[in-house]
């Protein structure tokens, strides 16, 4: 069939908008807007004594300067928690402008509007803000142990702790059961921040129409369904007077989900107050010191193992710095905790974890969200219990995988979405097998050997992963054939670049069996799909991909439904091709799609050819004795349908490296880099690669490049492109890949997410390469040459 | 306010700017142009890069003032006037070499004037022709090969 497109490399869509210039990114609207900025927190704690804004009143340009003080109703009151949990006892987040205490750099005090942002950044520097400073608390282990607070009322800097323990088969405790294990390992791990960094900032452009009394926001958000609900809460408006557009998003990775973000209520408000377009176009040191930050956790592992590398039981200590306020709650700390275990069958597991405050920028998921380091910890592991058995690092792998007749696997765990951990599918022994061929895993000490002969260090990593993707409650599809046989898809998820518009595009092709060239895709527009979650976890293919194919499979069975009365068939004998109807082996008896949707839709003015057709004068010898629309159905050939689905899927992978570093200088560099993925059936596999690829660059730079330095004081020192070290082409090697497909039994279109998974594993899988390469112990990432180099000094 | 007439994608324009106005800000806000992206505003993205006179720039490092008499190409002026895309354009298409389309344009600019002066370049002049510009979606692999294709369809026209 032409149109069975699911599954095709089929080129994107987007591309040629993107190419030309025409793509519309959040600070390509708006001309004309008048330009928001803040004056933001010097000091990482501080109270606010003054601020004096006197000398700033005179910049030529200037509309308005607005403190905390001036903030009206619920905008006065801090943002919300948006995913509480019982066991964050103490969240906390900030209000839009800074009220009293100032708890990081670059926390929000003042907002200034002018003519452009020359002239708002000119006022800003006239403004004085009088801070008394306060002792900042920077870093988990100084924030346990020091009497300072991030928060006065939250003692001991511990936003939330939580334990989970799933005692062995017998019913032994974990802890008890490595006391008496043959073999018994601990040690601590640490990993540092790291950030999502998209290139396109944060952004918003707000504009209030004062007679409709109704406001209309351009977010580059993850997520419009949401700040629209949480722009009319905050400026009491009523909802269905909010519209709020992610227009082209300049990447996202997990950044962009936080929401409102300060800026995206407090725009809308100074367009409604001004009466004014106003927008607000982050610049990129802003970004480092106001939007969030991820990864940092010391982690205290102890493990318990036979003889034969399984492990009997596992108990892992997290400290996670969570920054200064928890506005999304704490589904990193409860991510690392759950997604620890992989593919393996651990004999008995207990975590812990506490969040703790410190006077840095707030933690949110970054891609992967708190995966990089759960796999760091349980892939350590594994690399320990090989040097301690002296086994190979496959071989103890492959012991403690669950094996592919055990799924549906039950970890024991409650997820991030609050239901059971239960892994739906998967072939983790195949996945290993695959990789191993692919890098050449068994003849490695051959080649290493050559290396070394040449006076060449090199050495060969390898991580697994298992990833919870498509995670609920939910998302939806609408989907309309007009007269014309164009479809119309939209969803009210979000994309920052996956491509989305062109896998929806094939989805909906393969479904209604109508050529990809008649179908257009709108995604993130609150006045086209109202009800949505957003776009994160992997879950845009899984969540809209379905309910679009359910939303289609509706459209289809109504098309065949109108055609089969028209062709005088049954509906059980027709089938969509082309986007004609016809009679499956009767070539000649056919009806155009178009045709059946204008003979859906009774109407009574022709103001067109196809219209003429379907007026009520037009269907001569059709039936009098019904109405024009049948009860129980609708005039127009659409369709709207909602997946939700029980839980999440689980999609896994594992990848190897081969490192080199160099004997002198501790440079160190990636020779080769192989991935095995299964996320369940492929939609688009070149999209699908080219995930991969981007996830693997950025777990590449958390390996290697990317940590957030923050000094005593609480000043992030490297708040630039400049410093903080983001890898180029230079420093990325190509990715080898190679799909594993274990379709999903939990969805109609049996697939799992992609978006993150090349970033899991990379740290793990890098440090576990450098360590073979070394005969070193690395326990801490990101590893940088210097870092090495001092590493083999104090080995001697 | 200093009068300034710049050549952008062939045509001339006449503009007001401030002393301290980016190039950048000039052509995104007071000529419309808005193809050339701003990821930093300190130099390092490359992002904002455009051709002046042929050459790649960045164009967040360069004052309006300081390009006025020049010629400037930007992402908008790349395609033929019939919108047919530029080789370099077709390959990036054909290679899936961008994802969000931020640092696209960036990009597009930098390796046509990379292939304008190296038709046929190695996979280390690849490399470290687009070595100054970040992308944070693909990993770089398939803009390598979007810059190895463009070449390929460079020789193949003509
Ligand atoms: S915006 Fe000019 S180099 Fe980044
Ligand atoms: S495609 Fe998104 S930054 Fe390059």
């Amino acid at each position: 069939m032409t149109t069975k497109l699911f599954g095709e490399p089929v080129r994107r869509r987007e591309d040629p908008r993107l190419l030309t210039g025409r793509g519309l990114y959040l600070d390509d609207l708006g001309a004309g807007a008048l330009a928001a900025a803040f004056v933001r927190s010097p000091h990482a704690h501080a109270r606010i004594r003054d601020i004096d804004v006197s000398a700033a009143i005179d910049v030529d340009g200037l509309l308005a300067i607005y403190t905390w003080e001036d903030l009206p109703g619920a905008l006065a009151q801090p943002l919300p928690l948006l995913i509480p949990h019982p066991a964050l006892t103490h969240g906390r987040t900030a209000h839009p402008l800074a009220r009293e205490i100032v708890r990081h750099v670059g926390e929000p005090v003042v907002m200034v509007v002018a003519r452009d942002r020359y002239l708002a950044e000119d006022a800003c520097d006239l403004i004085r803000v009088d801070y008394e400073i306060l002792k900042p608390v920077v870093g988990v282990e100084e924030a346990t142990q020091s009497a300072q607070l991030v928060h006065a009322d939250v003692p001991g800097n511990v936003g939330a702790h939580l334990v989970q323990e799933v005692p062995s088969a017998s019913g032994r405790a974990v802890r008890e059961i490595i006391e008496s294990a043959p073999h018994t390992l601990a040690f601590r791990l640490d990993i540092e921040r790291s950030a999502s960094m998209p290139l396109e900032g944060r952004g918003v452009h707000a504009r209030w129409d004062a007679d409709d009394r109704s406001l209309r926001v351009h977010s580059s958000t993850q997520t419009s369904t949401s700040v629209r609900m949480a722009i009319a809460a905050k400026l009491g408006l009523p909802l269905p007077k909010v519209e709020v557009i992610a227009p082209d998003v300049g990447g996202g990775f997990g950044v962009k989900i936080v929401h409102p973000w300060p800026e995206e209520i407090l725009v809308p408000w100074a367009a409604m107050t001004l009466g004014r377009e106003v927008k607000w176009t982050e610049d990129r040191r802003e970004h480092f010191t106001s939007s969030a930050h991820e990864r940092a956790q010391v982690q205290f592992v102890r493990v318990g193992f036979d003889g034969d590398g399984r492990v009997l039981g596992l108990d892992v200590n997290i400290l996670h710095d969570h920054g200064a306020y928890t506005p999304y709650g704490i589904i990193v700390p409860i991510i690392t905790s759950t997604q620890l275990l992989g593919p393996y069958k651990i004999g008995a597991y207990r975590v812990e974890f506490s969040s703790i405050y410190t006077n840095t920028v707030q933690v949110t998921p970054y891609r992967g969200a708190g995966r990089p380091q759960a796999v760091f910890c349980m892939e350590r592991t594994m690399d320990h219990i090989a040097r301690h058995l002296g086994l190979d690092r496959t071989a103890v792998r492959a012991a403690n995988f669950i094996q592919p007749d055990e799924f549906p696997y039950d970890q024991g765990l409650i997820f991030q979405d609050g239901r059971p951990l239960i892994y739906d599918s998967g072939d983790y022994p195949e996945s290993l097998r695959m990789l191993k061929e692919m890098i050449g895993w068994d003849s490695f000490p051959e080649e290493k050997a050559r290396a070394a002969a040449e006076g060449r260090t090199i050495g060969i990593g390898v991580g697994c992963y298992v990833e919870g993707t498509g995670v609920g409650p939910y998302e939806g599809g609408h989907v309309q054939v007009t007269s014309d046989g164009r479809v119309h898809v939209s969803t009210g998820l979000t994309s920052q670049g996956q491509g989305h518009e062109t896998v929806f595009a094939q989805i909906a092709a393969t479904e209604l069996g109508v050529p990809l060239e008649r179908i257009s895709v709108v995604t993130g527009d609150t006045r086209r799909f109202g009800y949505a979650v957003g776009t994160f976890a992997s879950r845009a293919a899984v969540m809209s991909g379905n309910a679009i194919a359910l939303a289609c499979r509706k459209v289809r069975d109504k098309a065949l439904r109108v055609a089969a009365d028209a062709l005088e068939a049954d509906p059980r004998d027709l089938e969509i091709v082309d986007g004609e109807v016809r009679v499956v082996g009767a070539p000649g008896a056919s009806i155009p799609l178009a045709t059946v949707a204008v003979l859906s839709n009774p109407l009574r003015y022709a103001f067109d050819e196809e219209a003429a057709r379907a007026t009520q004068f037009a269907g001569a010898g059709s039936s009098f004795d019904r109405p024009p629309v049948a009860p129980g159905e609708e005039p127009g050939l659409e369709g709207r349908d909602y997946y939700s689905p029980i839980r999440s899927t689980f999609a896994s992978g594992m990848h190897a490296a081969i490192v080199e570093t160099d004997p002198l200088t501790a440079e160190i560099r990636i020779l080769r880099y192989a991935v095995v993925h299964d996320c369940g059936n492929l939609i688009n596999p070149m999209i699908v690669e080219g995930q991969i690829h981007g996830g693997v660059a950025q777990g590449v730079g958390g390996a290697l490049y990317e940590r957030m330095v923050y000094d005593g004081h609480g000043q992030l020192l490297n708040a630039s492109f400049m410093d903080f070290l983001m890898p180029y082409a230079t420093e990325v090697p190509a990715v080898e890949t190679a799909h594993l497909q274990t379709p999903s039994p939990l969805n109609p279109l049996g697939i799992k997410g992609a978006g993150e998974a090349g970033v899991i594993p990379v740290s793990a899988v890098i440090a576990s390469a450098i360590e073979d390469a070394e005969g070193l112990v690395i326990d801490r990432m990101p590893i940088s040459p210097s870092e090495l180099f001092d590493l083999r000094r104090a080995a001697g | 306010m200093h009068e300034i007439t710049l050549t952008v994608n062939g045509v001339v324009q006449q503009v007001a700017v401030p002393g301290r106005r980016l190039l950048s800000d000039c052509l995104r806000h007071d000529l419309g142009l808005t193809g050339t992206h701003v990821g930093c505003e300190h130099g390092v993205c490359g992002c904002c890069t455009v051709l002046l006179d042929g050459e790649p720039v960045r164009s967040c490092l360069v004052f309006a003032v300081g390009a006025d008499g020049h010629e400037i190409t930007t992402v908008e002026g790349l395609a033929a006037p019939d919108g047919t895309l530029s080789p370099v354009q077709r390959a990036f298409a054909e290679c899936h070499g961008l994802q969000c389309g931020f640092c696209t344009p960036g990009f597009l600019c930098t390796v046509t004037a990379l292939l304008r002066q190296n038709p046929a370049p190695t996979e280390e002049e690849v490399l470290e022709g687009v070595s100054g510009n970040l992308c944070r979606c693909t990993g770089y692999q398939n803009i390598v090969k979007s810059v190895h294709r463009a070449a390929e369809i460079m020789a193949e026209d003509r």
